[in-house]
This record gives C-alpha cells, structure tokens and sequence, in this order.
C-alpha cells in the first residue's frame, strides 16, 4: 500500500493525492489512484475526483458463453451478463465494447481465434469464455480466461463449475468466476462480485432486516420480527447480522441488540440491557460488540463479549456517543459519533476507551455514520456541512486530506465500504425515496441498487 | 127562431163547459208517447274514518278504520296510500296529523277525516353525565415536552408543560406511564436513538424533581423511527421533537 500526499500552494488550488488502492507490484496497470483537486476559490470546496488518471486499464471481452444445447441458452445468457457485469463494475479493467466482438465465437481454448479479439476494433488483451451445459437437474459450465495477446501462455483461469441447474446457482458461479479473474489481475485482492449486502426495508409494512447480492439480485427478508429493525452490522466472518432491535418483555419495550445467525436462519440468544441499546459493531477478530447503552443512564459506548456478556462502560460524557466503527485492519481504534462538543461529530478513541480525539474538519456541521475502509487508512462519513447538504467524504487518517464523494444529489448516509476497498454502498434521497446505491470509492460509477419501498442502513458483508 | 137560437148558445155552452171540465181533470200529454224511460241517476260514493284511540302518545300506534260505499278506489293519506274499500290499518305517527281518506267511484268523490292527537311525554329525567374516563383526564392533564434541534435540555415553555403532568400524575398516584423519545428526521438513525433516550430520560428526570415518583415512569427511545408528522419541514420537526406520554396498564 502507497499514500502520498502533497501540497502546492498556488493561486488557484491546492492538490493531494490519495493512493486508494492497492497497486500490484509488477502489475502496473493497475495502480489505481484517488485525485483530489481543490477547485478554485471562486468555486468554494468543490472537490473533483477521478480514478486511474493517466494510468490505462487492461481491456477485456466477455465472449457470449456457447450454449451446449437449447435448454441451456438462457443461463448461457445470465452467465455472460454477470459476468460481464461484475468485471465493468470491479473498476479495475476496461471492457471492449460488443459491437466490435468478432463474430465467430470459441466455446473452448482449441476454438480461440487469437489475433481476431486481439487486433481492432476489438482490441482485447483479456478474454473471458466457454461454455454451458444444461440437463434435468444440473448444469456445468467450462469457463476459461486468457491472454489474447499472449497464444502460447496457460490460460489465466480455467474452471469447471457443476451443480444445480437454476438462476440464483448460474448467478454464483458467474461471480465466483468473475472474482476470480479480479483476483488474478489485481495481484491477488479478492473480488467482491460474491459478496451480500445487508439493508433496512420497509417493503413488508415494518422496518426489516433484508439481504441482497452485492449487485443488487436476490434482495429477501431476513428478519420478520414486524416491529422496528435497524443499523444491520456483518460480523467479520458473515456468519452473523448484529442489529437493533424491539422486542417487549411485559410491559416493558425498548430497543436491544439482536444477533441473526446466517448459518441457522435464526435469532441467536442475546442479553438485554436497561435502557437503549443499539447501533452494535463487531471487532475485527469477531470477539466483541461495540455498542451504544444508557444502560447507566446516559448514551454511552459499551464494549460486551460477541455473546453479548460482560459489558463494560468505554465512554464517559454528558453528551449522546454512538456510531462505533472499528479500524478493520487494527482492530485497535475506534471512530464513533459524539455530541459532547453540542452538535454530532467524528471522534477517535482506542478500543480501550482511552486517547479520546475529535476529528478536526475545515468546519463544523453535523458529521455522522463513520465506517473505516478494509485498509485502515480511510475514513468515509457523511457530513451536513453549514450550507445543509448531506454528502460522503473520505478522509485519509494519517494527512486529514478530504475528498467529497457525492455532491448535489438529494440526501447522502451510511457509506459502508466492500471488503475490496474499492466500492462502497450507501443510502441516498436522489430519486425523491430513500434507497440503496453503490459506487466506487472515489465516487464514480453510481448504481441503484434498490427502488421498491424505502431502503436505508446498507452494510457490506466483509466476504 | 128565437128561442132556437138562445137554446142553441146554451147548448154550445155547456158542451164548452164541459169540454174545458173534462179538460181540466184529463189534461192531454205534451210529449210524444214514442221516448223512453231515462236510467236513475248513479248512487254518490260515501266514507267513513275512525282513529282508535284518538290521542297517543309519541311511539304509541293508533288504528284506522274505515269503511265504505259505492266507492271504487280509496286512498288514505299520508303515508299510507291507496286501500280496499273496507279495513284497517296501523299507524304511529310522529306528531299530531289529520289522516283524510278519499273515495272515488262513478258517483263522484266523498272524503273523510279523522285525526290522531300525538302527545310528547315528559323526557325521562337526565342521568347524571358519566365521569370522565381516565384516557380522557390523562389526555387532558397531561402535556408533552417538546424539544430543540440536536437538544435534550428541558425549555422554559417544556418546564411549564411539565409542570402540568406532573401535577396530574400526583393527583393520580395510580397512573404509570411510559415516556417516549423522539426526535425529527435530520441526522442518522443511530444518533437519534442515542438523542431519543436522552430526552425521554431527561423528561422523567424533570418529572423526578417535581415529586414524582421515578418507578412510576419507564422510557423508551424511537429516534426517528415513529415521526408523529412527515413533512420535511420545521413545523413538522418541532412536531417530531418531542417526549411523549402514554398511559400504562
């Protein structure tokens, strides 16, 4: 991982640039950086950003996978469009444009025609191919990824995927493929293509835990508790769902965290506390939950055992602190949310409750949903500034350098960042309701991901 | 000749006298003896009505009864309409009303009437007005506090409202109540949890330091979750900005 940042104090700007990504020795293609333009002053604080600027992208075709007989054109089809979809959408290549596809297309290695994907208009360095086969009850899918201006190396990937024959299973294998070549042309940092997200949704009367595929497919229920459910948080090995919750015991009604297993498709036991309690996040190692209390009376910072025993008090302020987002990378520091100083903002302690440091920004407003990127180094939150919109960041911890990640599109929160570091997801007004988009980290390639109902509080399952 | 002549004036006479006398007793017809015998004239239709009893009190029936002659259509009004010639029929009218009853046939039209008094009792008298229930005095006596924006701090006008509910609660030391946190739409999810619990928390401390006692008051915290307006607006806020009272069973 490189950062660098600089200043050059000029008339017009002032420019840092953040290193986002991880650039893969020997792949140099892929050193993918943040720029961060400070415009002129006549334009206040409007940030520019751009990924890979001056750095070219490997250019790759998606071959149409050949349908081994008439039932399997269809998954043929679905297969080719996610994968398609999920390389455009991993950032990192350049996809050729199917209209200059050759028009003879190779359902195995013996097949390929080189020169044709290689040579314009095509122009490809990478192809993704092969082909699909659909009985009864299974289908398998031979899926090959080559270097097109390379004839004599071993295929990049070569998989054979066999299983059963239906769209959410043709669905996973097309991400587990396309992961896979991520994998490979990023110097080995996974893909998220077969990553969850998990929401809030109103769509069945109450607010609900739901779930859905990181490019939005599959979205379901999780929860059918039909009273309020909120602030869904993975646990690091995504075997679990931390949320807030209201369940009533008698007479007595307030919200507590509730832990769903993935594994069992139940609600795991948890203990309940006085007061309100919620906004739970696990640490990195998975051992503990963060979470807020007025357990003693006051909205403070608790830290409990994954089990939820053991609760000690990490806070100690006359104000509301919440909003706890651990350093993945460390799992030592924490950001959270504080009004002590009398409106919300980004705070930074130890995991210990010491080494309480307000995070100092160009001016104040009302700074909320902290999330730490997989690397350790990013802050994103979302920040209503003086002039009353609400809008992403980024900050780079270490140079307090900013960058603003949407801007002018109705109300934007709760960014939660992919394990890959390079998307992230979060909640946005645009549409005129409350939905879930994602984008990359430097704020292009803005997707909805979400449109029936209203859908907050996304969190992005760390695998 | 004379004579003949005088007797012949007598003669003549009297057979004139005669003649008128027999006129007299026998007068000759004066229309031809052809014409027919005119039919008599057809018999006038006639009506009878009676009100058994006459006076009724209001909600009482009275009977109708009528009868008739010649008649070939009856109709009996108001309210009751065309009937037979003969019969009976209840009614139960609302106030004092003249029931006139109408008979056509070939002879012409008759009509009767009769006429039911209606008497208005004396209203029972008035039971006592029930006693408020104590939804309605809770909801009469008891006020929420209301809140600034990012704020859990009890306002002047919150202290005076206060004051009120407190002096319900200790006039009614069986009451429990639950208090509710809310707060308006700006800001995240989480953060209005934590900013909920602390104005329903703040309300009860308020309510604690005017006497009332602290195991007589839960809190809960809704944040945004349960918005009392929806308006995106700060009438709306100030709505949403709020500890709420709800009575406890």
């Amino acid at each position: 991982m490189e950062s660098k940042d600089g200043y050059k104090d000029g008339a017009r700007m002032r420019i840092s640039r953040l290193a986002i990504w991880r650039a893969a020795p020997g792949l140099m293609l892929f050193a993918c950086a943040l720029y961060v333009l400070v415009a002129p002053a006549a334009a206040q604080d409007w940030f520019r950003t751009g990924t890979g600027l001056g750095v070219s992208k490997p250019k790759v075709a998606v071959a149409d996978f050949v349908s081994r007989n008439d039932a399997s054109a269809a998954m043929a089809a679905l297969f080719s469009d996610v994968v398609r979809n999920d390389l455009d959408y991993s950032g990192i290549v350049d996809l050729a444009s199917k209209s200059f596809y050759p028009t003879q297309v190779p359902s195995v290695p013996m097949e390929l025609n080189y020169q044709a994907w290689s040579d314009p208009p095509a122009s490809a360095q990478f192809l993704a191919f092969g082909n699909l086969t659909v009985t009864d009850t299974s289908e398998e899918i031979q899926a090959w990824f080559n270097d097109v201006k390379n004839p004599t190396a071993p295929p990049v990937v070569g998989r054979v995927y066999h299983g059963d024959s239906n769209e959410e299973q043709t669905r996973r294998y097309a991400h587990q493929f396309a992961d896979e070549i991520i994998a490979r042309l990023s110097g080995g940092l996974p893909g998220v293509a077969a990553t969850q997200i998990a929401f809030v949704s109103t769509r069945s009367g109450n607010k609900e835990i739901w779930a859905m595929d990181y490019d939005g497919a599959n979205q379901h229920e999780i929860t059918s508790l039909h009273s309020i459910a909120l602030t869904p948080r993975w646990s690091p090995d995504a075997d679990r769902i931390a949320f807030t919750c209201y369940p009533t015991a008698g007479s007595i009604l307030s919200a507590q965290i509730c832990v769903y297993s993935a594994v069992s498709s139940r609600l795991l036991n948890w203990p309940r506390y006085r007061g309100t309690n919620s906004s739970p996040a696990w640490s990195p190692d998975g051992t503990k939950v963060m979470f807020m209390s007025s357990m003693l009376g006051n909205p403070e910072l608790f830290i409990a055992e994954a089990d939820g025993s053991r609760p000690r008090r990490l806070t100690h302020s006359t104000g509301a602190d919440t909003s706890a987002a651990w350093n993945p990378k460390t799992g030592q520091q924490v950001a959270f949310v504080s009004d002590r100083g009398g409106t919300p903002q980004l705070y930074t302690m130890d995991a210990d409750g010491s080494e309480v440091q307000k995070v100092e920004l160009p001016d104040m407003g009302y700074v909320i949903d902290p999330a730490w990127s997989p690397n350790g180094q990013l802050l994103a939150f979302s920040w209503r500034r003086p002039n009353g919109n609400y809008d992403l960041y980024v900050m780079d911890i270490a140079t307090h350098a900013l960058v603003e990640l949407t801007r002018d599109a109705g109300r934007n929160e709760r960014p939660s960042w992919a394990p890959d570091g390079r998307h992230m997801v979060f909640e946005s007004t645009r549409t005129g309701t409350r939905q879930i988009w994602s984008m990359l980290a430097d704020g292009s390639a803005v997707r909805p991901l979400t449109s029936a109902g209203q859908n907050e509080s996304p969190n992005w399952s760390p695998k | 000749m004379r004579i003949r002549s005088v007797a012949r004036v007598v003669l003549y006479g009297v057979i004139a006298l005669a003649i008128v006398g027999v006129g007299c007793k026998h007068p000759a017809p004066v229309t031809p003896a052809a014409a027919p015998a005119p039919p008599p004239p057809p018999p006038q239709p006639t009506v009878t009505l009676q009100a058994t009893p006459a006076n009724v009190q209001r909600g009482q029936a009275a009977t109708l009864r009528w009868s008739s002659t010649n008649a070939t259509a009856l109709t009996l009004a108001p309210g009751v309409g065309n009937v037979s010639p003969e019969g009976n029929t209840s009614v139960t009218p609302n106030d004092s009303v003249t029931y006139t009853i109408t008979a056509m046939g070939p002879g012409g039209s008759a009509t009767a009437t009769a006429r039911v008094t209606v008497t208005v009792p004396p209203p029972p008298p008035v039971a006592a007005a029930p006693a408020p229930s104590m939804e309605e005095l809770f909801a009469k006596g008891v006020k929420d506090a209301y809140f600034d924006f990012d704020k859990a701090d009890i306002r002047p006008d919150t202290r005076s409202a206060l004051a009120e509910t407190a002096g319900f609660l200790k006039s009614y030391p069986q009451v429990k109540v639950m208090i509710e946190g809310h707060c308006d739409e700006r800001g995240s999810t989480e953060y209005n949890l934590a900013l909920g619990d602390r104005r329903a928390q703040a309300t009860k401390d308020f309510l604690v330091s005017l006497g009332v006692a602290s195991d007589r008051m839960q809190t809960v915290s809704y944040g945004k979750e349960r918005p009392f307006c929806t308006e995106h607006a700060e009438d709306c806020w100030q709505q949403n900005r709020r500890g709420h009272f709800l009575m406890v069973r």
